[in-house]
């Protein structure tokens, strides 16, 4: 049987599922909660002069790429689970999505 | 006091039954008995022709696997006392096709066993005269628990990835591979990567862990696939970006 | 006599047939929701590029009711993620300090005392 390439999709997979452990849930609760209940103030020059910040850059990059990936993928092999079919368009639509949302994220940290 | 307890057994005779169907059974409840006291009472006193496998009765030969209320279990391994206030159903292990009655086909699983190449490689041959290996008890403590494997396979009725795809080589015979990636004495990784580091190996696993939980000797499957995945990944990776690495 | 082996094929459903592949099917999709959170942070990174006015509707947006309910939704999924995450590490990479393995439970404590150092500095960061 020749050996799977599985690895390229599987680390950043791994990788990711870290970051979103560590990050997510603290950066849900400023945005979702802090934030609207005024505990927390985001203001533009602020959040502008960190993202100007290239090592800002890449932490933002980081922080939103690889658990779009974990996401991407586990949801890839959850399809195949609920037997929607482990075919192109699983793979399209998964992958896709998170080089669509990861090029959208290298774009803007760009940009800015 | 006699008490019964009821038996569903699902059955399956090829020459005279088209599909599987259940059969009812009351059979002495017990309080010291287990589900395989239940099958041989049936066998040697009700229906002899009933058919199941069984050896040892004491949860070391792993003959006696099937599902248990849905539940993959030796038979031997479970008390009646349990399950006193339920009818018991009993079917062979998911995901083998059934051969007759309880009993399996389980020459996919054998030849899955065997493609991991479940032995020590060595890397030059050795000469008697050069003596035995040594391995220190630290070194054994190392891959110990993955030498408990009966090859029960309750870990392949568990697991819904050998559900859905039955090729998938499976949680028993990849830590069994990991057994001997882990002993001191073997230098077979790379050729057991062929079949372990396959689509049809370790990255069919998505770490459900059922296979780790039904497991009755504790081997702990799952974990031996993904600390497998990383050192496939990491070897993949190493391959393609270290100068000369073997490919 | 001849063999007619029979096998049944596993049911598109067979995640709802026991407890334990439910659970399985919800820790699963927690990542549903880390992704669409994090493309909600795409979208932010777009509206800071697009200067003040933009960032501070966006900001409008992250706390109005709709807004507040869908992240404490994903609050609640990124926090079992991080939980079921943090508890299948040591299977994945168990650790041996000079040939004594260290227990799973240490492991899983490192996991989360980093949670919260991780947590904390974001915080200051922040300005709370």
């Amino acid at each position: 049987m020749p050996r799977s390439n599985k690895p390229i999709l599987w680390l950043p997979f791994a990788a990711g599922g870290l970051v979103a452990a560590l990050v997510i849930p603290v950066l849900i609760l400023i945005t979702g909660l802090l934030l609207p209940l005024g505990i927390a103030h985001l203001p533009y020059e602020k959040m502008a002069t960190f993202a100007h910040n290239l090592l800002g850059k890449l932490i933002l990059f980081g922080t939103v790429a690889l658990p779009t990936w974990h996401a991407a993928h586990r949801l890839r092999m959850t399809a195949h689970d609920l037997g929607l079919g482990g075919g192109f368009a699983v793979k399209a639509i998964s992958y896709g999505s998170a080089w669509v949302l990861i090029a959208a994220t290298a774009a803007a940290l760009i940009a800015i | 006091m006699s008490e019964e307890v009821t038996l569903e057994i699902l059955r399956y005779r090829p020459e005279v039954d088209r599909e599987p169907r259940f059969q009812t059974y009351t059979i002495p409840y017990q309080e010291d008995w287990v589900v395989l006291d239940g099958l041989n009472h049936i066998k040697d006193y009700v229906d002899p022709t009933l058919s199941y496998r069984w050896s040892c009765h004491m949860a070391i030969c792993g003959s006696c696997g099937v599902m248990i209320n849905g539940e993959p279990k030796l038979a031997c391994h479970a008390f009646l006392r349990d399950y006193r206030h339920d009818v018991i159903r009993i079917e062979p292990l998911d995901h083998f096709p059934i051969e007759r009655d309880l009993v399996t086909v389980m020459d996919g699983f054998m030849e899955k066993l065997s493609s991991v190449k479940p032995y020590l490689i060595a890397k030059q041959a050795k000469d008697l005269s050069d003596g035995e290996n040594l391995q220190t008890p630290l070194q054994l403590m190392a891959f110990k628990q993955y030498t408990l494997c009966i090859n029960c396979l309750l870990c392949y009725a568990a697991c819904p990835q050998c559900g859905l795809n039955e090729d998938f080589v499976g949680p028993a015979a990849l830590a069994l591979a990991h057994r001997y990636n882990l002993d001191s004495r073997d230098s077979g990784a790379e050729e057991r990567a062929d079949v372990v580091a396959s689509n049809e190996g370790i990255w069919e696993c998505t770490f459900v862990g059922a296979c780790s939980e039904v497991c009755p000797k504790h081997v702990d499957p799952a974990a031996a696939i993904q600390q497998t995945k990383i050192s496939a990944s990491l070897d993949w990776f190493k391959a393609r970006l270290l100068p000369g690495a073997h490919r | 006599m001849s063999r007619r082996p029979y096998l049944r094929k596993i049911k598109r459903s067979w995640w709802l047939g026991h407890r334990r592949y439910a659970v399985y099917m919800v820790r699963e999709l927690t990542s549903l929701f880390a992704g669409l959170y994090c493309a909600l942070l795409v979208v932010g990174l777009w509206r800071l590029v697009q200067g003040r006015v933009a960032w501070e509707g966006f900001l409008a947006a992250l706390s109005s009711p709709l807004g507040v309910a869908f992240q404490l939704v994903c609050l609640a999924f990124a926090s079992y993620h991080s939980v079921t995450w943090f508890a299948l590490t040591p299977k994945a990479m168990p650790l041996a300090v000079r040939g004594e393995p260290v227990p799973p439970k240490m492991i899983v404590g490192l996991h989360y005392g980093a949670w919260v150092v991780v947590s904390l500095i974001v915080l200051i960061a922040a300005g709370v």
